[in-house]
């Protein structure tokens, strides 16, 4: 009986010991913006799992979309004394003071998916982000590639006025397209960001282009609106994917669902996983006091038809979109 | 004579074609219908069914207002009621559906008339209170993300269509006759009228304000618990996060053009139906204008201005004594 | 006082004034004179156009045609600040000042007397206390003036608008809400200014005090003048011949005793009260039978109807309906066993102004038949028009808002609206007050017709010759508690006075 016991504690001692940790196992609190969106719900899963795929302990704090729980949050952990903390921050400005708080305790700060206006950039250690103007490109190189020489007239469903996403994913496109005499966006319209907006603001498109018949392409600047859209096409009488080319961003898991019917074309992913680039370059830094660069792009890869959609909705539908 | 027309509705009507008429410049194909799969196609149609959710809202919305009250959380109970309906439909029959979303209409009305009526708190504030949580509580039964579904029979709602007409037009018409025969068929719509009127009055004439406050709160809600199917509907899916959103404004901007003031007192339905016409008008006009979306609100609101003028009656005062100035 | 008055110049001087309301000619070519000094009595019915002259002389309204001046110089104001600038002043029955503010605050609102900026409070609270002295008034400057009674609070208003400079004092209704003491308080201060040479504009419906007070009497009658007259040379029957233009005996009712103690009894309140509004009391109303309750204004009686009427839930004592007890928490109830209620206060609790005649009148009867029963228009419209028939109201058409029409029809509206219940039980408060002497006789003759027909009637008047002349029975109260009841033989001005105030009444007797 003894005997066992002492083993038994032994055992559960030299457990630590045995995890393939680095050095010591790392603590790593996570103020995130809350679950607005599908991809924000994504985003803090991806988080989880790749936390755990590197043995971190990550601590995420939902700020439901409040700066002050944000600020609260950051305080809470670097009283706690963790190692580092991410910030997914919900607006650019207001960070200074509670971000010299952690840099006076040694806690480094990475951002994660959004940038801030700090009075220095020595207040965060690096920023993950995507690059939504290259987004844009991506999906626009990808629209002239396949178009060729046709002439081809775009309808453009736009995201909320004034928010930063939509003014780059629009430039981006733009910017793309210029190249190519032949591709010209005859509408342009915002759609806020959603199906229902996406739909009506398509339907009416539609209505002003002779019932669909003069648009050869739709770019949304999201794949909820595009959602929308295509079923707004469907109701006309009109084929996604066929008749009228789909372009979009983000790959949700919907828009693979779509992609498998043939009803949609190409998506732009806006990768959920910042927390893997972020926890490398923290490893990294705290192995081998490697200092990051300022800003790490994500990759903003392409989906077609061709890139087995099936599995991608498999692998994306349990991440909580 | 429950839907007659009052002789006060003129300007509303004159204003709904002005922009109709306004409508057809900006795109000349507007007043072509054509038939497709069995449903009429064409951006009339397109005002008629965009329409219908604010117009259902702005049904109850109507009758709460006239009783000198306001609903502020007509578009969260859109969400709730759309995400329960998401949740069951591919699991449950569609009238279990259904029926568990207008439950939740119900109660949030009942919520609702027992913060005004019995608790005595203000409209503006009690409604509050659910227009803030209800959202919540719809994103906790949606997990925070865009619940699909494929039942035919809860799409029928958003997309389906009966002898041509779309599903959402039919249900804003049926309700519509509903109301007008529930209000106008009993003495409710004079009750409503005497208290949104003078409460104290009425009180005193033996009217029993309380019960009267819950069920048209009630109504408000079920009206809109129905808008939140046929939106969840529409895109097959319940988006808690949107769905509805700032439609309590719209809703009350409808009744607000259709002619009811805001202190209560006399309130047309038909005219509150306008007032949302009125709007979608004005929304598929711009969509089909191709004027960059940048101009969207500033055009909204100057059209909103100057019907809300037309109705002023101290306007038509000053213009009847530079008339009289001038002859 | 009368040569002199008439050898002065016209301080005021009103020529040719009109004004119309789309087809209604409100004011035809109407002059007026006020002189320096003088307190001059506007009279006429409701809807004579008193008030819209009022309107237009102080710019509320914008005048048609005709001519104001002021000191021989013409005016022509746009607002009331601007007749107030100019030197017109107006204090209305409802006063406009701030109660929630210091009395003196209200004083020099606006104009606070400052150094550096800084408002002197010791300094403004002394010139308000000497400003009120003046009045003849020694109260707590620094106290709100919502702690004071309407008396006071018009001392205020009148005190506030003279010191603005005014040489024109137009009291709109100033007494309609004052019990006699206060009228006296408001005389004295009205006498006071004449002496310092203001002239005065008073508008009222009561005639006693027309000629207690005014020097001078204008007449106005469907917005025409009708007439100007010295009071002294004005007996009262012409002065109400002018105002009605028809002739009218003086409506002094003779009182006629009916035997009527053996009738049946109708409602029965036992013990009846609630702590903190009104005392305790026991009350029986019989069929057939006028219940008149007398007492000074805050004495209980408004407090007594709206308890018997389940406006106020009691909570002591019992009632019962023919001898049964009911259940009495809400005017809801009451309408359910047949009472009916006419407030006092018409406009805040008994019209709905912007619903028609037709649909006021038809509106406690739907209550009463619940939501699911309604009327349909036709009878509706048959209602309605037996009811305006029966009661001439005016105009008689059921399909125009009841809030234009003039305040006699209201109330008989109002009177329609329970009439159309056939209630058993009817409490009828202040049923002629701010009613042109004309729906006066007539509300009477109402009350007297209704008991006839076996109604059992609760009425409150502050005119005691009203009361005497209806009712069978008065309840006299004091201090919010029932003091005394007078039997059909006893009822008398005299002995109503006796009962409402052991000390003052000697008093008031002598005087009336």
């Amino acid at each position: 009986m003894a005997l066992k016991r002492i083993l038994m504690s032994l055992a559960l001692a030299s457990a630590p010991f045995v995890a393939p940790a680095s050095a010591a196992q790392l603590t790593v609190g996570f103020s995130q913006i809350g679950s607005e969106s599908g991809w924000r719900a994504a985003e803090t899963t991806v988080s989880k799992s790749e936390a755990s795929k590197r043995t971190v302990n990550l601590k995420i704090a939902d700020a439901q979309q409040k700066q002050e729980n944000q600020i609260k949050a950051i305080r809470s952990f670097v009283a706690q004394g963790v190692d580092a903390i991410f910030l997914a921050p919900v607006v650019s400005t207001g960070w200074d003071a509670v971000l010299k708080e952690a840099k006076q305790a040694k806690i480094p700060v990475i951002l994660l998916d959004r940038d801030i206006d700090p009075s220095g950039k020595d207040l965060y250690l690096t920023a993950v982000t995507s690059d939504s103007v290259h987004e844009g490109e991506v999906a626009g190189d990808w629209l002239a590639k396949t178009v060729g020489d046709k002439a081809c007239n775009i309808v453009e469903l736009q995201g909320t006025v004034g928010a930063s996403v939509a003014t780059n994913r629009k430039k981006g496109f733009d910017t793309a397209i210029a190249k190519h005499a032949n591709l010209k966006v005859v509408r342009s319209q915002t759609g806020d960001f959603t199906r229902a907006k996406g739909k009506e603001v398509m339907e009416s498109f539609i209505k002003a282009e002779g019932g669909g018949k003069s648009i050869c392409a739709v770019y949304a600047h999201n794949d909820d609106m595009m959602v929308g859209a295509i079923q707004a096409m469907k109701e006309a009488g009109l084929k996604p994917g066929k008749d009228i080319l789909t372009v979009s961003i983000d790959a949700v898991p919907d828009i693979f669902k779509a992609m498998v019917a043939g009803e949609a074309n190409a998506t732009v992913e806006l990768t959920p996983n910042m927390a893997g680039p972020a926890l490398d370059a923290l490893i990294a830094y705290k192995d081998k006091g490697t200092t990051p660069p300022k800003w790490i792009q994500t990759e903003s890869k392409l989906y077609t038809s061709a890139d087995n959609p099936q599995q991608a909705y498999d692998s994306k539908k349990g991440l909580g979109y | 004579m429950a839907l007659a027309l009052p002789r006060r509705g003129l300007a509303q009507i004159a204003a709904l074609i002005v922009i109709l008429l306004i409508d057809r410049m900006v795109s000349p194909q507007f007043f072509d219908l054509r038939l497709q799969d069995g449903r009429l196609f064409g951006s009339l149609i397109d005002v008629l069914n965009r329409g219908a959710p604010v117009a259902l809202l702005a049904l109850g919305m109507v009758l709460v207002i006239a009783t000198r009250g306001i609903d502020l959380s007509v578009g969260a109970v859109m969400a709730i009621s759309g995400a329960i309906a998401a949740s069951l439909a591919d699991s449950h029959a569609w009238p279990v559906a259904v029926a568990a979303a207008l439950g939740a209409g119900l109660l949030c009305g009942l919520w609702n008339g027992f913060l005004v009526a019995i608790l005595g708190i203000q409209p503006i504030v009690a409604t509050l209170i659910l227009m803030v949580a209800g959202r919540g509580i719809a994103q906790l039964i949606t997990e925070g993300r865009i619940v699909t579904f494929t039942s035919p029979d809860i799409i029928w709602f958003g997309t389906g269509s009966l002898l041509g007409m779309p599903a959402p037009v039919v249900i804003v018409v049926g309700m519509l006759i509903v109301t007008g025969l529930v209000v106008r068929g009993s003495a409710l719509g004079l009750l409503i009228e005497a208290a949104g009127g003078n409460a104290r009055a009425s009180e005193l004439s033996g009217v029993g304000i309380r019960t009267m406050v819950v069920s048209v709160y009630v109504w408000c809600s079920l009206c809109a618990a129905l808008a939140g199917i046929i939106a969840a509907a529409d895109i097959m899916g319940a988006d808690a996060n949107n769905a509805g959103l700032w439609l309590e404004l719209d809703a009350i901007l409808a009744v607000v053009i259709g002619g009811t003031s805001l202190f209560g007192g006399r309130f047309s339905l038909v005219l509150a139906v306008c007032g949302a016409l009125i709007i979608q008008a004005m929304n598929t006009g711009i969509l089909l204008s191709g004027y960059p979306p940048e101009f969207n609100l500033v055009v909204k609101a100057a059209v909103v201005l100057v019907v809300l003028l037309l109705q002023s009656p101290r306007l038509s005062d000053l213009v009847a004594n530079y008339r009289k100035a001038r002859a | 006082m009368q040569e002199t008055a008439e050898a002065r110049q016209p301080l005021l001087d009103v020529r040719g004034l009109s004004k119309s309301f789309a087809a209604l000619r409100a004011l035809d070519q109407v002059d007026f004179t006020l002189r320096a000094g003088e307190i001059h009595a506007l009279l006429g019915e409701n809807g004579a156009g008193k008030s819209t002259l009022i309107k237009v002389i102080t710019g509320v309204l914008a005048r048609d045609a005709g001519t104001v001046s002021l000191d021989g110089k013409e005016i022509v104001p746009r607002s009331a600040k601007e007749a107030l600038t100019a030197g017109i002043a107006t204090v209305y029955q409802e006063v406009n000042l701030l109660p929630n503010l210091s009395v003196a605050q209200n004083l020099y609102l606006g104009r606070q007397p400052t150094r550096f900026g800084i408002v002197r409070d010791g300094e403004m609270k002394r010139r308000a206390a000497e400003l009120l002295a003046g009045y003849d008034l020694h109260i707590d400057v620094a106290a709100p003036l919502g702690s004071y009674s309407v008396a006071i609070q018009h001392v205020v208003a009148i005190a506030r608008a003279v010191d603005l400079s005014a040489r024109v004092l137009i009291l709109d209704e100033p007494t309609a809400s004052l019990d006699r003491h206060e009228v006296e308080m408001l005389f004295r201060t009205m006498r006071g200014l004449a002496a310092r040479g203001i002239g005065i504009v008073f508008v009222t419906h009561f005639l006693d005090q027309v000629y207690e007070i005014s020097d001078r009497i204008t007449v106005l009658r469907n917005g025409r003048l009708i007439g100007e007259r010295m009071t002294s040379a004005l007996p009262r029957l012409d002065l109400i011949h002018m105002m009605l233009g028809r002739e009218l005996s003086e409506t002094t009712e003779e009182r006629a005793v009916h035997e009527k103690s053996a009738a049946a009894p109708c409602a029965s309140f036992t013990n009846f009260g609630k702590r903190g509004y009104i005392a305790p009391f026991d009350l029986e109303l019989r069929h057939g039978e006028v219940v008149g309750l007398a007492g000074l204004l805050g004495s209980g009686r408004t407090e007594t109807a709206r308890l018997v009427f389940g406006a106020e839930r009691a909570d002591s004592g019992t009632a019962s309906v023919e001898g049964k007890p009911i259940r009495l928490h809400s005017p809801r109830d009451a309408v359910q066993h047949g009472f009916g209620y006419c407030p006092e206060e018409r406009k805040t609790d008994g019209i709905v102004a912007e619903l028609t005649v037709r649909e006021n009148i038809v509106l406690a009867l739907q209550a009463k038949r619940g939501i699911a029963k309604p009327l349909s228009r036709r009878e509706q419209d048959e209602i309605a028009a037996r009811f305006i028939k029966l009661l001439d109201i005016r105009p008689p058409d059921p399909e125009r808002p009841i809030g234009l029409l003039s305040g006699g029809n209201q109330q008989k509206a109002l009177l329609a609206r329970w009439l159309a219940t056939e209630p058993r039980l009817l409490v009828l408060d202040e049923p002629t007050r701010g009613i042109d002497v004309g729906a006066h006789a007539e509300i009477i003759r109402l009350i007297r017709e209704l008991c006839e027909r076996g109604l059992a009637l609760l009425v409150i008047s502050s005119e005691l010759d009203e009361i005497v002349a209806y009712s069978d029975r008065v309840v006299v109260l004091r201090d919010r508690a029932h003091v005394g009841a007078l039997d059909e033989h006893a009822i008398g001005v005299p002995s109503i006075l006796a009962a409402i105030a052991a000390d003052d009444a000697a008093r008031i007797a002598e005087e009336a």
